[in-house]
C-alpha cells in the first residue's frame, strides 16, 4: 500500500488527559487539535463531488467546504464557513454524536476511519475564541420583535438566526446562566463552562438580548409577552422535570435524579464546595441507574467526586446503551463498572435514613418493544443486594408543564410536550413556535439546534409575511 | 435598541436593590427589595429564589408582601446559614445577584367561612398574606401565632389588622398561652369554635401536630411544605415530598398540600441531609467573616 494510501487510513487522534489524572479534576478530558494536527487530519478529506456527510448533519454544515478551508490554512475563513450554518460550533465540536451524524455518513468511513468533523469543527471555533470573534454581516433591523423562551441549545440557535435576519430578540432564561443543559447539565470536564460562555456572549454580539430569572408562564406568560409587543414566541424550554422509578424507599437521604446531581455540580458548582455555598454528598459505592450520556456524565462526576466505586446499572446489555460510543468508552477508561440486565427493586436505609443498599433483579432480554429495543424481562429469584451509599437516576424526563398549564390553546400531546408542525415549529397558537426536547422528547443538543433554525426560518417568513399583508 | 414595553423586561432585570431592611427579632430580619416584574404577579401563597452572590446557593423565601405602583417585594428571613447571613450583609442600596419568581401555586383563596391561620416563627411571614387574602375574600379570620419566645413573635401588628380575632402562643409562656400553637387550636375547636379549613405555615413538627389536631375533626388542613430546593422550577427535584403515597415536587406541584395526605417525617429526614454540610460551611463562613472584621 502507498504512503498516501496508509495515511488516510487512521484520523489522528486527539490529545486527552490521562485516566489515571483526569479521574482527580474537573478540566477537560480532550485538548483539542493543534493547528498542525488539524491540517493533517483536513488532509485525509477526499473531497467528495456528493458530499454524504452534510446529509447527516441536523444544521446542513458545508463540511467539504470548511475543512478545504483548514486544509489551506484558511482558519478564519474555514470558521465562517461554518457559522454561516452553526452557531455553537466549539459546543457541538464537543459534544455532538457525531459518529451518528456527518461521520457516519463519510465516505472514508466506508473501509477506514471517517474523518474527524467534530474535532476539526473544535479545532477551529476554539482558535476563533482565542482570537477573538469576528461578527458576520447582519441584515437590516426590521423593527420585529422576537421573544425566544429559553436559552439553551435550541434557543440560542434560534435567537442567533433571528438576529442575524434583523430581528429584535430577547431570549428569557429561567436560570440565573444562559445556556441550559449545556450550563446544568453537561459537565466541566466535557464541556468547559468558558466555552459555552464565549458562545452565548456571541449570540449577545448578534444582538440577542439575555433576560435571566424569568421563568415563562410565571414571570410573563405567552399573552404576556404579545402584550408587550413581541410579534412571535418560540418555546424553547427544553427536557423538564425528572422521571424516578417509584420504587420503595427512592426519597432516602443520598439518592438524586441526575439533573440534581448535575445542576448542583455544574450550575452552582458544588464540586468546589464550601468556596461555593452549594453542597453535594456522595458517598464512596455510587450506583447510577441508566445508560444515557447523563448517566455517563453522572457517573463520571461522582468518581472525580471522590468516589471510590462507580456503577452503572442498566436493565438491557450494552448493545442497547443509549449513550455515545466515545462517552462509554471515557467513562470505561476511566473505572466506571458496568452492571448491565440488572435494575433495581427498592433501596433499603440506614438509621438515618440514608441509603445503604440497593436490592437488584437480573433481567433477560425478550422480544423488541414499541422503541424497537428489547424488551427487559426480570428473571424471578434472582434478586441481590448492592452495598451502595448513594444513588443517582438518570432514567430521564417530562416536559415542564408550567407553559402548558399557562397558556390558552397551546396543545400538548399525552406525554404533555408541545405540538407542532414537524417542518415549520408552529404550535396550535399563531405566532408561536416550539422546538428541541419540550416539542420533540429528550434529544441531543444537535437535534435541538437543528429545530431552532427551522423555527427562525418559519418565524422569519411568518414575520416577513405579516408585515407585507398589514402593509397592504 | 428602541424603548419600548417589551424591552423594558431587559432593565428591570438584575437590578434587585435592597431599598429597606430591619429587624424584626433577633436573627429575623425583613427586606424591601427593588422586583416591579415579582411585583406585578405575585399572589399569596407563592415564594421567590434567590441567589445572593456569584458563589451564592439558590434558596426559596416566601413572598410577604408585594406593592405593584412601587415595584416592591418584602422578604423576611431568619439567619440560620450561611446563604441568609450573607442576605442579611446586603446593605441598602446594593442588590442581591438573582430573584426568581413569583414560583409556586398561589393559594386557592375563596370564602370559605371561618379559617384558622395556625403558624409559627420565621413562618408567620409566610403565613401573613394568606390571612390578608383570606380576610379581604369575606372570610372570619381566626389566628393563631406561635414563637419559641416573646422576642421572637414577628407580624404580630399585621397579623391582628388582618383577622377578627388572634391568639398568641409562646413556649416559655413570656406572651400569651403558654404552649404550643397546636394546644390553642385544640382548646378553640373544643370550646365548639367550628373551622371551615385551617391553614397551617410553620416548621414541619409544628404543620404535622396541627394536622393531627385537626384530622379527627374532619377539618381540612392546608400546609406549605418548605423543602430544599435548588432550582425551584421543577428541574431537580430535591424538593419531592411524598403526598398520599405518591411523589410530588413542592416547587411545582405545591408549595401548598394537603395537610392530612403529606408524610412529614419524609420532609423532616429530608430537610436534615445536609444539616452537617452546612453547619460546616457555616463555621468556616462565620470564622472568616470574623477575621475579615477583626
Amino acid at each position: 500500500m502507498s504512503k498516501s494510501k496508509e495515511k488516510l487510513k487512521h484520523s489522528i487522534p486527539m490529545p486527552k488527559q490521562k485516566p489515571e489524572d483526569r479521574i482527580h479534576n474537573f478540566n477537560e478530558v480532550a485538548s483539542g487539535y493543534t493547528k498542525e494536527q488539524a491540517i493533517a487530519e483536513a488532509e485525509r478529506c477526499i473531497q467528495c463531488p456528493e458530499p454524504q456527510c452534510i446529509k447527516g448533519c441536523p444544521v446542513e454544515l458545508d463540511v467539504p467546504a470548511f475543512i478545504k478551508l483548514i486544509k489551506e490554512r484558511k482558519f478564519d475563513e474555514a470558521i465562517q464557513k461554518v457559522k454561516e450554518a452553526n452557531s455553537l460550533p466549539a459546543i457541538c465540536g464537543r459534544v455532538c454524536p457525531q459518529e451518528e451524524q456527518c461521520q457516519k455518513f463519510c465516505t472514508l468511513g466506508k473501509k477506514w476511519d471517517p474523518i474527524a468533523i467534530g474535532r476539526l469543527e473544535r479545532f477551529v471555533a476554539d482558535l476563533e475564541l482565542q482570537k477573538g470573534i469576528q461578527l458576520p454581516p447582519l441584515s437590516k433591523r426590521t423593527g420585529n420583535k422576537v421573544a425566544v423562551i429559553g436559552a439553551g441549545p435550541a434557543g440560542l440557535t434560534a435567537a442567533a438566526d433571528l438576529a442575524k435576519l434583523g430581528h429584535e430578540v430577547v431570549i428569557f432564561e429561567a436560570l440565573h446562566a444562559a445556556g441550559g443543559v449545556l450550563m446544568y447539565g453537561i459537565p466541566e470536564f466535557r464541556l468547559p463552562k468558558k466555552v459555552v460562555e464565549a458562545e452565548v456572549a456571541y449570540v449577545e454580539k448578534l444582538g440577542a438580548k439575555v433576560r435571566t430569572d424569568a421563568l415563562i408562564g410565571r414571570s410573563f406568560t405567552i399573552d404576556e409577552l404579545f402584550k408587550r409587543g413581541f410579534d412571535a414566541v418560540f418555546i424553547a424550554t427544553g427536557a423538564g422535570l425528572p422521571r424516578f422509578l417509584r420504587l420503595p424507599g427512592e426519597n432516602l437521604g443520598g439518592i438524586y435524579s441526575a439533573n440534581e446531581f448535575l445542576i448542583r455540580m455544574n450550575l452552582m458548582k458544588a464540586y468546589r464546595f464550601p468556596e461555593f455555598d452549594t453542597p453535594i454528598k456522595v458517598g464512596k459505592r455510587v450506583a447510577v441507574i441508566g445508560s444515557g450520556n447523563t448517566a455517563m456524565d453522572a457517573a463520571r462526576s461522582a468518581l472525580r467526586l471522590g468516589a471510590d466505586e462507580v456503577w452503572i446499572v442498566y436493565r438491557r446489555s450494552r448493545n442497547e446503551m443509549p449513550a455515545r460510543e466515545e462517552e462509554i468508552e471515557n467513562a470505561e477508561e476511566e473505572g466506571i463498572q458496568f452492571k448491565f440486565l440488572t435494575t433495581p427493586v427498592r433501596f433499603i436505609g440506614n438509621e438515618q435514613d440514608w441509603v445503604k443498599g440497593m436490592e437488584c433483579i437480573e433481567m433477560k432480554l425478550g422480544e423488541p418493544d414499541e422503541s424497537g429495543r428489547r424488551r427487559p424481562i426480570p428473571i424471578e429469584g434472582s434478586e441481590f443486594i448492592m452495598d451502595v451509599d448513594t444513588v443517582v437516576i438518570a432514567i430521564g424526563r417530562t416536559p415542564n408543564p408550567i407553559i402548558q398549564r399557562t397558556t390558552k390553546g397551546l396543545e400538548t400531546t399525552k406525554w404533555g410536550t408541545i405540538i407542532i408542525n414537524e417542518e415549520t415549529g408552529q404550535t396550535t397558537l399563531e405566532g408561536v413556535y416550539a422546538g428541541g426536547d419540550i416539542a420533540t422528547g429528550e434529544a441531543t443538543v444537535i437535534s435541538a439546534m437543528g429545530a431552532g433554525k427551522r423555527a427562525a426560518k418559519s418565524i422569519h417568513e411568518y414575520l416577513m409575511k405579516k408585515r407585507k399583508s398589514t402593509r397592504k | 435598541m428602541q424603548k419600548t414595553e417589551c424591552t423594558r423586561v431587559l432593565e428591570t432585570a438584575n437590578t434587585y436593590k435592597v431599598l429597606a431592611k430591619e429587624d424584626l427579632a433577633p436573627q429575623i430580619k425583613l427586606m424591601t427589595v427593588h422586583a416591579p416584574d415579582i411585583a406585578e404577579k405575585a399572589q399569596p401563597g407563592q415564594f421567590v429564589i434567590i441567589r445572593v452572590d456569584e458563589k451564592g446557593e439558590r434558596i426559596p423565601l416566601t413572598l410577604v408582601d408585594w406593592e405593584k405602583e412601587k415595584g416592591t417585594i418584602t422578604l423576611i428571613f431568619q439567619e440560620v446559614g450561611v446563604s441568609t447571613r450573607k442576605l442579611s450583609t446586603v446593605a441598602v442600596e446594593d442588590a442581591i445577584l438573582n430573584i426568581v419568581g413569583p414560583l409556586g401555586n398561589p393559594s386557592d383563596i375563596r370564602h370559605y367561612g371561618t379559617v384558622a391561620v395556625a403558624c409559627g416563627g420565621v413562618a408567620t411571614a409566610a403565613a401573613y398574606p394568606i390571612a390578608k387574602a383570606l380576610k379581604q375574600s369575606g372570610n372570619k379570620v381566626i389566628s393563631i401565632v406561635g414563637a419559641r419566645t416573646a422576642n421572637l413573635l414577628i407580624l404580630e401588628k399585621e397579623m391582628k389588622a388582618v383577622s377578627d380575632e388572634l391568639h398568641i402562643s409562646t413556649d416559655d409562656g413570656s406572651k400569651g398561652y403558654k404552649g404550643f400553637v397546636r394546644d390553642v387550636l385544640r382548646t378553640l375547636i373544643e370550646e365548639g369554635q367550628s373551622f371551615d379549613i385551617v391553614y397551617a405555615i410553620g416548621p414541619p413538627i409544628m404543620m404535622k401536630t396541627v394536622c393531627e389536631v385537626t384530622r379527627p375533626h374532619g377539618i381540612k388542613t392546608i400546609v406549605s411544605l418548605n423543602p430544599v430546593m435548588v432550582d425551584g422550577m421543577g428541574m431537580c427535584g430535591a424538593c419531592r415530598v411524598s403526598v398520599d403515597g405518591k411523589t410530588q415536587f413542592a416547587c411545582v406541584d405545591g408549595p401548598e398540600f394537603d395537610g392530612h395526605l403529606v408524610d412529614f417525617n419524609l420532609l423532616i429526614k429530608r430537610l436534615k441531609i445536609y444539616f452537617p454540610d452546612e453547619r460546616k460551611a457555616d463555621e468556616l463562613y462565620q470564622n472568616t467573616e470574623k477575621n475579615r472584621h477583626e
